[in-house]
């Protein structure tokens, strides 16, 4: 009544009122969108929204994975307490020995697919025949199973038959045997060497659709001032595909954050290339302490979505500056 | 002269060079996969490079255990549940996101993005939860239900990129002629998005067929589990005694699907991973 | 009774103003065409009238029912888009059914409407295949059949022909006509083309920056401009413009000072308080004759185009611009010639300095 009565009496309101309802076409459409967009924000609140609060809310409790319903709030005990000494999560050295453990390995490996993914996008964009070829054997890596690949990779990095030790012995670049998976020292970078694999085509790809993009008149330019081509690529190439390589580095980065699979298949929950998803997992399922676990899983949420909002911080930035 | 011909000619056998590195890195994996899987178990632990003689029997090995033929049709089962799902849930979003101006678009999409860069550890507890609220346990169901916190995700934003290339005015068309939203969305832009949702579909499938965590924490029962999970699981009389040819044999069954399928859409893969990512 | 009734509407997008305040009826059975500039709002006043914008403000009537906020279906309109917007995966025949089926219809008057439709745009041999195996005449015209196939009373058309090869433009804006004629529904039709917009029009409508200019018949527009905007948009080679000011001005003729052309005394009267401010003549090519010089004003002619039925010669004058004269085939004035200038006095327009026009003494009577 008294928003009828409003609209009656000045027209300044009424106008807006009329503006946004808009005609009842769009009215409709308006409706329809969030008819649409129902299914598809229920399921996301059920698989998503509802079980990250309670993953939240299970790191304030003592739940087990056999008693979940009759959790007891116990508030930061499973992150920090005093009893006699400090302990829980933040306290554990394993904790933070996995989160070394993930920050190392995202930072290597990434930074190893950027760099091989550009050089393989530089190849693959160069103009010779079989080059469909070479792009489909460049897809087989990403297609591979994650297990399937860690399993591949564990047998040829087997310290006794694999044939990885026979290549370099072989070569005369090692004299013995080394143990790829077992030992302390060299299991990261097994697991690193298996990721790099995989994920490098990714990296690729999305760099090469970004090369392909790129207009051909500024290179003609540069290669009539005969400039080299190595000052070309940085100069020209590198700046207009910055883009598309920081997007590529971040999926990845954000993918080897949460890395599971290769590291569970390749040395299981071995101390020296637990990561954070490795650590919580083993809290949550293995040790069914799953107030425990779920404390590490939110720390796990807590650093990813502050790298995800930097990131979505600056693209809407970016996004913004190109309109 | 002969300088810059000798020069050149360097210049090429180094690309070359490079090229066949990078195909031989690529493929070598999976090559080795299928030598080792093809050798009698007598000679499993002689290093070897080629496939010197055919052996099935770690093939008729792997396929005569019935959990596992059990787990292929579970995979492919969860699969196809999921790209179903994820379809059309995500076609109907997509119209919304793509076609609709409306209050909220810009935040549902990016708490859209937000989703898809969830770490999937953090939602395994409250998630087991729900499941077993559900009474999911251990079922395709559970799996079906809890993949599409990955696949749903991409497939609207990839599909939101393919629907907002469709022309306006043909929308403006179907309004003219009554078309209601779903009318337009139905009979006007799905048959033409067929190529973008076999894209997307493709990919869904991929990452379903993959996926390892979910599906080893919500199954329990050898009956129950995907292909990835059996083969992580198939072990010998000791740890130190894995059954490698079987294990290849595995590998390699349940990869050659994929890898025939991406050579054969590799194109239309490519595209929809730049639209889901670069447009990200 | 298909009459369209604009009343004050308004369009913001925003906060800027596209459609300022626009008041126009439209009768049944009129044809309306809309010209302008680009940008001016034509096609945004056509899709508020379709229904596929929001009207910000006024009120839309159609019949003598308010329209605005129904959808397009329901005012009975129909819409021909610019780049026609055919389905794609649809047959000719399923393209134009496509909305009957929508309204509901039973599957043998759709039939028999699309047959009836195909038959009238003499698209019967077409209607298996799909818009890809069309020519783009066929194309224009199915998506002409799509929207007359459920007979809206209101057809609206955005330059329809703009995509077409110039002999095309021609045969189609003849069918048009044609149709017009068959069907009898009230058209709305926006172009850029002058030539269609004079051929087609019962009335035209001279937009600019989102408000009306003038409304009237070809002829009106062409022969009483109302402002000095209409009287260079509407015709071709545009009219010349020259600086002057008003000497006197009584019920019989007017005194002009031109600066390039000096005295001119034009056979009407204007409103008296134009006297002694500045003003413009406006004069079309036809209107204005070169003859070889005799006294001193004379002109440098800087051009000849010979254009087969008749030939333009442009003139270096004071003024601003060349100015344009259009003679006869076979005239003898060519390049380099000085010439002096004739103004047939009687079709002069005036404007005062704010572009109006002045309006003559006989015609307001
Ligand atoms: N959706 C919109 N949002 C904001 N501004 C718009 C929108 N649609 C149109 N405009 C603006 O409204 C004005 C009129 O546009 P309109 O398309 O009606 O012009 P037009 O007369 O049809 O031009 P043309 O002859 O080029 O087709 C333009 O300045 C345009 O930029
Ligand atoms: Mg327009």
């Amino acid at each position: 009544m008294t928003v009828h009565e409003t609209t009656t009496a000045t027209a300044g309101p009424k106008k807006a009122r009329q503006d946004a309802r808009g005609t009842k076409v769009r009215r409709r459409r308006v409706r329809a969108a969030w008819l649409f967009l129902t299914p598809m924000l229920v399921v996301l609140a059920l698989v998503a929204g509802w079980p990250l609060l309670r993953t939240i809310w299970f790191s304030f409790t003592d739940a087990s994975l056999s008693q979940m319903g009759s959790a007891n709030f116990i508030g930061v005990e499973n992150y920090l307490v005093y009893d006699e000494g400090w302990y829980g999560l933040l306290a554990d050295p394993l904790w933070w020995q996995s989160v070394w453990n993930t920050l190392f390995f995202t930072v290597i490996s990434v930074g190893l697919e950027t760099v091989l993914g550009v050089i393989v996008a530089l190849v693959l964009n160069a103009k010779f025949r079989g080059r469909m070829v070479v792009r489909a054997a460049m897809l087989i890596p990403w297609a591979i199973p994650t297990i399937v690949s860690a399993k591949m990779w564990a047998w040829m990095l087997n310290d006794q038959f694999g044939i990885l030790n026979h290549m370099l012995m072989g070569l005369g670049i090692i004299s013995a045997p080394l143990a790829w998976t077992a030992d302390a020292d060299l299991s990261m970078w097994a697991v690193i060497i298996v990721d790099v694999w995989k994920a490098t085509p990714f990296v690729a790809l999305l760099v090469l659709a970004a090369l392909q993009m790129l207009p051909s008149d500024c290179y003609e330019a540069a290669r009539v001032d005969g400039i080299s081509p190595v000052r070309v690529f940085f100069k020209v190439t590198l700046p207009l595909i910055a883009p598309a390589l920081m997007v590529a580095v971040i999926f990845r980065a954000l993918d080897a954050l949460r890395v599971f699979d290769v590291i569970y298949v390749l040395t299981s929950n071995a101390s020296s290339t637990m990561t954070m998803s490795i650590y919580a997992r083993q809290q949550l399922v293995e040790f069914q302490d799953v107030g425990y676990g779920s404390a590490a899983s939110t720390l796990l949420f807590l650093i990813i979505a502050l790298f995800t909002i930097v990131y979505l911080y600056l693209g809407r930035r970016q996004l913004g500056g190109e309109q | 002269m002969t300088l810059t011909h000798l020069k050149r000619a360097v210049l090429k056998l180094g690309f070359w060079l490079m090229v066949i590195t990078l195909v031989v890195y690529a493929t070598f994996p999976f090559y080795y996969a299928v030598v080792t899987s093809l050798k009698p178990s007598s000679e499993m632990f002689k290093v070897g490079y080629w496939i010197d003689s055919v052996d099935w029997s770690n093939y008729v090995a792997v396929l005569s255990q019935k959990a596992f033929v059990q787990s292929i049709a579970n995979s492919v089962i969860v699969a196809l549940s999921v790209v179903a799902i994820a379809l059309l849930l995500g076609l109907t979003a997509a119209y919304a996101l793509g076609r609709v101006r409306f209050k909220g678009r810009t935040r549902v999409m990016m708490l859209v993005l937000g989703v898809s860069m969830f770490p999937q550890v953090a939602v395994l507890s409250g998630l087991f939860e729900v499941i077993r609220v559900l009474d999911l346990y251990n079922s395709p169901g559970g799996l079906i239900l809890s993949y599409t916190i990955f696949t749903l995700p991409f497939t609207v934003w990839v599909l939101t990129t393919f629907m907002r290339q469709l022309p306006d005015e043909l929308e403006e068309a179907a309004i003219m002629d009554g078309a209601s939203p779903w009318v337009t969305l139905t009979k006007v832009f799905m048959p033409l998005l067929w190529p973008a949702m076999a894209t997307t579909g493709l990919l869904a499938f991929i990452a379903a067929w993959n996926e390892f965590l979910f599906a080893l924490t919500f199954t329990l029962t050898d009956s129950e589990r995907t292909v990835p999970v059996a083969i992580a699981l198939i072990s010998g009389g000791s740890q130190y005694e894995l059954p490698w040819g079987p294990i290849m044999a595995a590998s390699v069954i349940v990869t050659v699907p994929l890898v025939i399928l991406v050579l054969i859409f590799q194109r239309r893969i490519v595209s929809g991973l730049t639209a889901g990512a670069v447009k990200g | 009774m298909a009459s369209v009734q604009l009343e004050r509407v308004s369009k913001r997008f925003g906060s800027t103003h596209v459609i300022d305040e626009v008041s126009l009826s439209i009768d049944h059975g009129e044809f309306v065409v809309f010209v302008g500039p680009s940008g001016c709002g034509k096609s945004t006043l056509l899709r508020l009238i379709a229904g596929l914008e929001s009207i910000s403000d006024g009120d839309l009537m159609i019949g003598d029912k308010r329209v605005n906020e129904l959808s397009p279906q329901e005012r009975g309109v129909g819409m021909v888009f610019q780049s026609y917007a055919l389905y794609p995966h649809m047959s000719v025949y399923e393209n134009m059914a496509f909305g009957l089926k929508l309204g509901k219809a039973s599957s043998e008057s759709v039939a028999e409407r699309v047959k009836e439709t195909a038959r009238i745009l003499q698209l019967e041999a077409l209607l298996e295949r799909k818009p890809k195996a069309l020519s783009g005449g066929q194309r224009q015209r199915v998506a002409m059949g799509r929207a007359i196939a459920r007979e809206p009373d209101i057809l609206l058309f955005d330059e329809p022909l703009s995509n077409l090869d110039a002999s095309l433009r021609v045969q189609m804006r003849n069918e048009i006509a044609r149709l017009h004629g068959r069907l009898g529904s009230t058209i709305v039709y926006v172009t850029h083309d002058q030539v269609e917009a004079m051929t087609l029009a019962d009335k035209i409508v001279v937009l600019n920056k989102g408000h009306i200019e003038q409304v009237g018949s070809p002829r009106t527009l062409y022969e009483r401009p109302a402002s000095k905007f209409v009287a260079s948009f509407i015709g071709s080679p545009s009219m010349n413009f020259l600086e002057g000011t008003c000497r006197s001005t009584d019920a019989r003729e007017t005194r002009v000072e031109l600066k390039a052309l000096g005295e001119v005394v034009l056979p009407y009267g204007v409103d008296s308080n134009a006297v002694g401010s500045p003003i413009t003549l406006g004069i079309r090519p036809e209107h204005l004759t070169p003859v070889q010089a005799t006294g001193s004003d004379a002109f440098e002619v800087i051009n000849v185009e010979y254009l087969g039925n008749e030939c333009c010669v442009y003139v270096d004058s004071d003024a601003e611009q060349f100015l344009t004269c259009r003679v006869e085939a076979d005239t003898s004035i060519a390049r380099n010639d000085t010439v002096s200038l004739r103004i047939d006095t009687a079709q002069a327009h005036l404007f005062d300095e704010h572009g109006q026009a002045l309006v003559r003494a006989q015609d307001s009577a």
